[in-house]
């Protein structure tokens, strides 16, 4: 395939921390990475590749919170996104708030919608939601019933 | 005709009340003001205070948090005024009916005198709906809702929380 | 001693005296810091979209936002696409261009008039908001509707532009250009408008890479980036325009590079025009099933990039589905570009990067920094702008923009 280059690249970056890749397309490229190998990622997408951070996606699924790390590679026109397993019990994360401003606010809202716990965020608090929003409440999260 | 009824049938001080509209209502609204439409020649105007308005124009779901703030915002209006719901978001909830973040729909809590429905309505619907509303005030057959005292506001607009928990 | 006073910049359509979007923390007449708060819009798309039918939650996604009412169906579609690797006839990529150009040019109209009617110029507002009608026309020939056109469906497009309608929409595009070119003269040479927009609320290239800025906000700033140039998709990759960007990201730049984006999207749809008149074939692939798997879709929305991912396991449903708007990492950056601004310079640098409309519902606000008291709202603030272009006016006896008797 012709963009294979960047999952080299990236893979040997991330060395062991990568865990899984799958390269859909020349246009998609995910990666499966170690939670504490987070921030060497973000740094490696952003110094070594000069990605751009696009958003970030939580998920509820059964085998436990899901975090994806979508980084575009505007002159590659490819999106890279780094996938993280997290424990539903405790998801918890380090925040990549302070080396990449552009992620400040969707951890804050995968804090208020799922419960995901960004430790170092500098300015963790509810965004979309009403402050007296009830405590532990997460929208996002499966079991979660939609008011009618 | 009551007089002061009498003086929301000529030159309207619209005040224009949006609560999480997608806005397009809300450009549809600006629109009529703009030369296509030129709702000024009649005399209509935006005001940017409810406390100088005849008729109120809204639009969105209105969620939790712009749910609350309103109620407080119309008990400001001087009496009497009219509202009128522009769009099918404040008259049914349209598709976000469902939504975790959304109490119960704007009929609740404001006493609304007509409904413009459409996504959005043309501005030549919503004038329609303001010369109707007109004519009916001055038939009499239209009554504003502001003066009627039917008690169907509920006081707490938030129990709605109770069922997320 | 410098007073420390903090603006409320209430909204246009105001919910009046609430806890308003941008909260400005002001020494003398110096923005110092700003609060952003949201909220006040948020509907739980995203969940809502897990009870829709792949089909109904392109409905739904439409009206996130009524300006960019096809950016979103367009990113969803695809996204949608992605997932299911689902084809989609040539015929119909021309189309989504076409109609997603139309929609640039109406929302950087609509956007300009709005910006003049902040900095005191109301004639800008009228004249923009007069040739915005035309496109509006010509998309409810093409759609049946002036604003949520309803086109997008995943694999194609929900209905053909006619071969009979295509002159229509050529001759409004032909009517567009000398309008466009008026603005353009009138805006961009103005001293007036210069004095107001030269050099205020600047975003440094470095700042718009740091918050991940988007479309003309980051083109502004010499932040090269575009979703039709670089990720192409629709039709884009089969079309020929130009990118236009600037260098010092201060509204004057913001403002150049709309009005100029606007002559590549005519350019654009005329090509597509020249296309459909001669590519036939359906306009729809007709996917009966999405199979699981997950997609994104990314497109050029007029405020820049929006971003869908959808997840499927194979039924009729997302059980995913993360919506990302330009203005989601646009907005953030005004807290780099009101900071040291004058208050009468900040309802223009707040609306300078387009904030989809629905997110300048309830601009800023104001309060006293010492004990928290309210001090100017939104209309207030509007009014500060238009004093200071009267203040400029009456100090260089300049009067702003001409525009001809058109």
């Amino acid at each position: 395939m012709g963009k294979d280059h960047i999952s080299k690249a990236v893979r040997k970056q991330l060395g062991k921390s990568v865990q899984g890749f799958w390269q859909k397309s020349d246009q998609r490229i995910y990666l499966d990475i170690e939670a504490r190998a987070l921030e060497q990622a973000s740094h490696v997408m952003l110094d070594e590749f000069g990605a751009r951070f696009q958003i970030a996606t939580g998920v509820d699924t059964s085998a436990g919170i899901e975090v994806m790390y979508h980084w575009a590679l505007d002159e590659e026109g490819c999106v890279v996104t780094l996938r993280i397993l997290l424990d539903k019990t405790s998801p918890k994360l380090d925040s990549i708030a302070l080396i990449c401003p552009a992620a400040e606010w969707i951890e804050r809202e995968m804090w208020e919608l799922l419960g995901i716990h960004f430790d170092g965020h500098p300015d963790m608090r509810h965004l979309l939601l009403a402050d007296d929003w009830p405590e532990g409440n997460y929208p996002m999260r499966r079991n979660h019933e939609a008011t009618s | 005709m009551n007089g002061t009824i009498n003086a929301l049938t000529r030159s309207l001080n619209v005040f224009h009340l949006a609560g999480s509209a997608c806005n397009n209502c809300d450009i549809e609204i600006l629109d009529a003001l703009t030369p296509a439409y030129d709702l000024e020649r009649f005399g209509i105007t935006l005001v940017g205070s409810i406390r100088h308005a005849d008729l109120l124009l809204v639009s969105g779901i209105f969620n939790r948090k712009a749910a609350i703030r309103a109620k407080e915002v119309l008990a400001q209006a001087p009496k009497p005024f009219l509202v009128v719901a522009i769009g099918g978001c404040p008259c049914t909830g349209l598709m976000f009916r469902d939504s975790y973040n959304w109490l119960r729909p704007p009929s609740d809590y404001m006493r609304i005198d007509a409904y413009v429905p459409g996504c959005p309505p043309k501005p030549e619907a919503i004038i329609s709906a303001v010369v109707k509303v007109i004519e009916g005030l001055r038939s009499g057959a239209l009554i504003p809702r502001c003066l009627q005292n039917d008690g169907t506001i509920p006081e707490d607009l938030a129990p709605g929380m109770a069922d997320n928990a | 001693m410098s007073k420390r006073t903090i603006i409320p910049i209430g909204p246009y359509h105001a919910l009046q005296e609430e806890p308003e979007f941008f909260k400005l923390h002001v020494e003398d007449e110096t923005v110092v810091h700003l609060d952003i708060e949201l909220g006040y819009n948020h509907r739980g798309i995203e969940k809502l979209s897990e009870s829709k039918t792949f089909e109904e939650t392109i409905f739904l996604v439409e009206r996130i936002c009524g300006i960019c009412s096809t950016s979103h169906p367009i990113a969803c579609v695809q996204a949608v696409e992605d997932a299911g690797c689902i084809n989609v006839p040539e015929r119909a990529l021309f189309i989504r261009s076409a109609v997603g150009e139309l929609e640039r040019i109406h929302s950087h109209l609509l956007w300009l008039g709005l910006a003049g009617h902040f900095i005191g110029f109301n004639t800008i507002w009228m004249w923009a908001w007069r040739f915005r009608e035309d496109v509006l026309n010509i998309l409810e020939l093409i759609s049946g509707n002036r604003n949520h056109y309803g086109m997008m469906k995943p694999g194609g497009v929900r209905r053909d532009i006619n071969r009979t309608d295509i002159p229509a929409v050529r001759k409004l595009l032909d009517g567009l250009q000398d309008p466009i070119k008026m603005f353009r003269d009138a805006v961009i040479q103005d001293p007036l408008i210069h004095a107001r927009t030269k050099d205020v609320g600047i975003l440094t290239r470095e700042m718009a890479i740091a918050y991940g800025a988007l479309g003309p906000t980051a083109r502004a700033s010499g932040y090269d980036i575009d979703v039709r140039r670089d990720h192409p998709h629709a039709a884009y990759a089969m079309l020929d325009f130009d990118v236009v960007t600037c260098e010092n990201g201060d509204v004057f730049d913001k403002v150049v590079v709309r009005i100029l984006e606007m002559f590549e999207s005519i350019r654009i749809i005329q090509q597509c025009l020249d296309q459909l008149e001669k590519v036939g074939g359906p306009i729809d692939s007709n996917p009966k099933f999405v199979p699981a798997g997950e997609g994104i879709g990314h497109y050029e929305a007029p405020r820049g990039e929006v971003f869908h991912y959808i997840r499927s396991d194979g039924s009729n449903r997302p059980i995913r589905h993360k919506v990302r708007a330009p203005s989601f990492m646009n907005v953030p950056t005004n807290r780099e570009t009101v900071l040291g601004a004058t208050v009468a310079d900040a309802t223009i640098i707040l609306a300078a990067v387009d904030p989809c409309y629905c997110c300048t519902e309830r601009m800023a606000v104001a309060v006293d920094s010492h004990c928290g008291e309210r001090l100017l709202d939104s209309r207030d603030l509007i009014r500060l702008s238009c004093e200071k272009t009267d203040r400029l006016m009456a100090q260089t006896g300049l009067c702003g923009p001409s525009l001809p008797n058109y």
